[in-house]
């Protein structure tokens, strides 16, 4: 990936607190336009944590606080007249289990477009729905059971789902929060070729537990240990040629 | 010696087994070193008092329930008269007076000789009866507990024995209530066909006036027993609250499980909860002193005419009382739909009330009707403040500002003042009973249902 793609988010000095437990350390980085870049590190590094500030998902939990500035196309999604619900439509995100509404599989795509008031007539909803899950890949599976509930689906049907979901509003961004992690291998490799696909049109942030697929899917890779960013570069020079000792040891699974 | 003593001498007999079979396998052991005891010693200890205690007290409950017709029969038997001739009922009064006249009770009119002569004759086999009680309770005590100590071998899987009988006492337990609930309704069942006797079933079904005349037996006019205006009243007044206690209850659910924060959410839902644990009598004076009077002038200012005591006031007080029914269940059934449902519908951009109103109510809906059902077999079946606040006038009537009658405050009536319990003024109270618990019944069971049928979407 060339770094000369504009910057899609540029984060400074992000650092977030649980109460009185601070989780991330002051973290800065830019996500390029149209990469998919991965997030990687042990258990409760806050990788997770910093994916969930980029759409302030972070505002859910009770007593959770956030200081330094992240920008999106160069606006701070933090400034008072910012209006987090368009932020997050604009920031789409796919959560580790896959959950789909308990709804019909039409009916969890249309959910978003009908939110944001996307399609006029039930004749555009269609067209959403059907590019939507074209997108995903699944909709030679799901054509004719549309009216269906979503949670009959396989799992990684069901992430699929949510995949398309995402999409259906039009974002820009999508973070995808260990999306494979609750799926077979055979899931998992359809979702990493849908998501070598799916960068045409989106930038893609991804937090995996799994090294190889980081090494598989993404064009830049992040290191993240007990809250500090400790490595970013391309993902080919992190895994053959780290510059620290500590991304060294935990991609050669020294611990972790 | 009297069954009270009895049992408490087998109480100290399940003590004594006890340590006489802790004993006996510690004894054991050391006569068998080289082989392990199966049990524990208070295995054995209360395999053995168990020996002890259960076969006697099996014979006590025996013989409590055969004794009293043996011992009554053979003192018919000697009787002068001839009881062959006599009717049932005959017979029935004349042991009850003997009976008394054994117990040293008064009876009317002066007591014959032989009537004295059979009292004697009872008491002493009664005397006898207890005597032969004790004696066999104390052979069989005994040889349980012989035959228990002797069986103690390191073998001997004592524990299971045990588990085997705490198993039997749980069945037994359950068999209690489960055949408490079926005595209950089959005694409704068999007043119900003797009301049936009476009336027949399709005037009381879809009869339209209730106005049941006090009267004995074959005097005068039956009265008329038409179910439908109690049933519109009691149905009136459960609409009515669950029209105040569905929204209040539901908001107050929505609030307190998706808003409030923790602290306040522990604090306010046992508050709530106190709501349903105020005596409903309670609530009927609280009707009938504030919201009568309260709602009479409401509607006075706004010209409608509006009685003091009507379907409505018992309606809303009723409401106020089943509103914690609602809104508990419903915080727990929502507080259980995961919050990932949640996340996936806030990180689409939906706002929290979008969240809530078409993710997380749809999702928890069939909980939520669970819980609504329950609360209005409760509305249905909830007797004191409709006694209090509803006017008890049981005439049909749509308008929810009149005074009302429902069915449980006609059971009240029907029940209580100087009434023959064989006419059919009473019976129907019978009746009514029964009818109004296959209502709650099909209502409960309903709930679970839905209830079940919902949890299993999660798990």
């Amino acid at each position: 990936m060339s770094n000369s793609a504009p910057v899609k988010i540029s984060a400074t000095d992000v650092k977030v607190f649980y109460g009185d437990n601070q989780a991330l350390h002051g973290i800065s980085m830019d996500v390029y336009q149209n990469e998919v870049i991965s997030f990687i590190g042990p258990s409760g590094c806050g990788k997770s944590t910093f994916l969930r500030c980029m759409n302030r998902m972070n505002d859910t939990i009770e007593h959770c606080r956030v200081t330094g500035s992240i920008l999106l196309d160069g606006r701070d999604i933090h400034e008072p007249a910012l209006d987090v619900v368009q932020l997050r439509a604009q920031v789409g995100m796919v959560f580790q289990k896959p959950n789909p509404f308990p709804k019909s599989i039409y009916e969890n795509i249309a959910y978003g477009p009908k939110l944001h008031g996307l399609a006029e007539r039930k004749a555009d909803l269609d067209d959403i729905v059907e590019s939507s899950l074209r997108r995903a890949g699944l909709w030679n599976e799901v054509k004719d059971r549309l009216d269906q509930p979503g949670t009959g689906l396989s799992g990684g049907q069901q992430q699929r789902l949510c995949i398309a979901r995402s999409i259906a509003v039009s974002p820009e961004v999508i973070l995808m929060d260990e999306p494979c992690s609750a799926l077979d291998p055979i899931a998992t490799s359809i979702i990493e070729e849908l998501i070598d696909e799916l960068k045409q049109n989106f930038t893609i942030v991804i937090v995996t537990h799994n090294m190889q697929q980081a090494a598989r899917v993404s064009d830049r890779t992040a290191f993240f240990h007990l809250g500090n960013l400790i490595e970013i570069g391309n993902t080919n020079d992190v895994f053959t040629n780290p510059q620290q000792k500590r991304t060294e040891d935990y991609i050669t699974g020294r611990y972790g | 010696m009297s069954n009270l003593s009895l049992i408490v001498v087998l109480l100290i007999l399940l003590a004594l087994g006890y340590q006489l079979g802790m004993t006996r396998s510690r004894k054991v052991a050391t006569v068998n070193p080289d082989l392990r005891m199966h049990s524990r010693p208070h295995h054995y200890g209360m395999m053995v008092g168990l020996w002890a205690v259960l076969p006697a007290f099996f014979i006590l409950l025996l013989w409590l329930w055969l004794a009293p017709a043996v011992i009554n029969s053979m003192m018919l038997a000697q009787l002068p008269v001839d009881v062959a001739t006599l009717t049932a009922d005959e017979v029935r009064v004349m042991s009850q007076r003997i009976g008394n006249l054994a117990g040293n009770f008064g009876v009317v009119a002066d007591a014959e000789a032989w009537e004295l002569a059979a009292a004697e004759h009872l008491r002493q086999l009664k005397t006898n009866s207890a005597l032969v009680l004790t004696a066999l309770m104390a052979v069989i005590a005994a040889a349980g507990m012989l035959y228990s100590l002797l069986r103690i071998t390191p073998r001997l899987k004592a524990r299971h024995q045990v588990e085997r009988v705490v198993k039997a006492l749980l069945v037994l337990c359950s068999t209690v209530a489960i055949l408490t609930t079926i005595g209950i309704v089959l005694s409704m069942v068999g007043e119900t066909m003797k009301f049936f006797s009476y009336i027949p079933p399709t005037e009381f079904f879809f009869g339209t006036t209730w106005n049941p005349r006090f009267s004995t037996v074959g005097v005068g006019e039956q009265g008329s027993f038409g179910l439908v205006p109690l049933l519109a009243g009691t149905a009136m007044i459960a609409g009515i609250a669950m029209l105040v206690a569905i929204p209040l209850g539901l908001m107050v659910a929505i609030y307190l499980a998706e808003y409030a924060p923790m602290k306040l959410r522990n604090t306010a839902k046992p508050v709530i909860e106190v709501l349903a644990g105020i005596p409903t009598i309670v609530y009927g004076f609280f009707a009938l002193v504030t919201v009568g009077p309260f709602l009479r002038d409401l509607g006075a200012a706004i010209g409608l005419d509006i009685n003091a005591t009507s379907a409505l006031t018992a309606g809303v007080v009723m409401g106020i009382m089943i509103i914690p029914f609602i809104s508990s269940l419903s915080d727990d059934i929502i507080t259980q739909v995961p919050k990932s449902m949640r996340d996936g519908s806030l990180g689409l951009g939906a706002t929290k009330s979008e969240t809530i109103l078409k993710v997380v109510l749809p999702a928890a809906l069939p909980g939520i009707v669970g819980a609504v059902l329950l609360a209005a077999s409760r509305a249905i079946g909830e007797t004191m403040i409709v006694v209090l606040a509803a006017g008890n006038s049981p005439a049909l009537t749509a308008n929810p500002f009149e005074a009302v009658s429902t069915v449980t405050v006609t059971i009240v009536n029907q029940l209580t003042g100087d009434n023959d319990f064989s006419s059919p003024q009473s019976l129907v109270a019978f009746a009514l009973g029964l009818t109004l618990f296959v209502i709650t019944l099909l209502l409960n069971v309903m709930a679970l249902v839905i209830v079940r049928k919902y949890r299993e979407q999660y798990e």
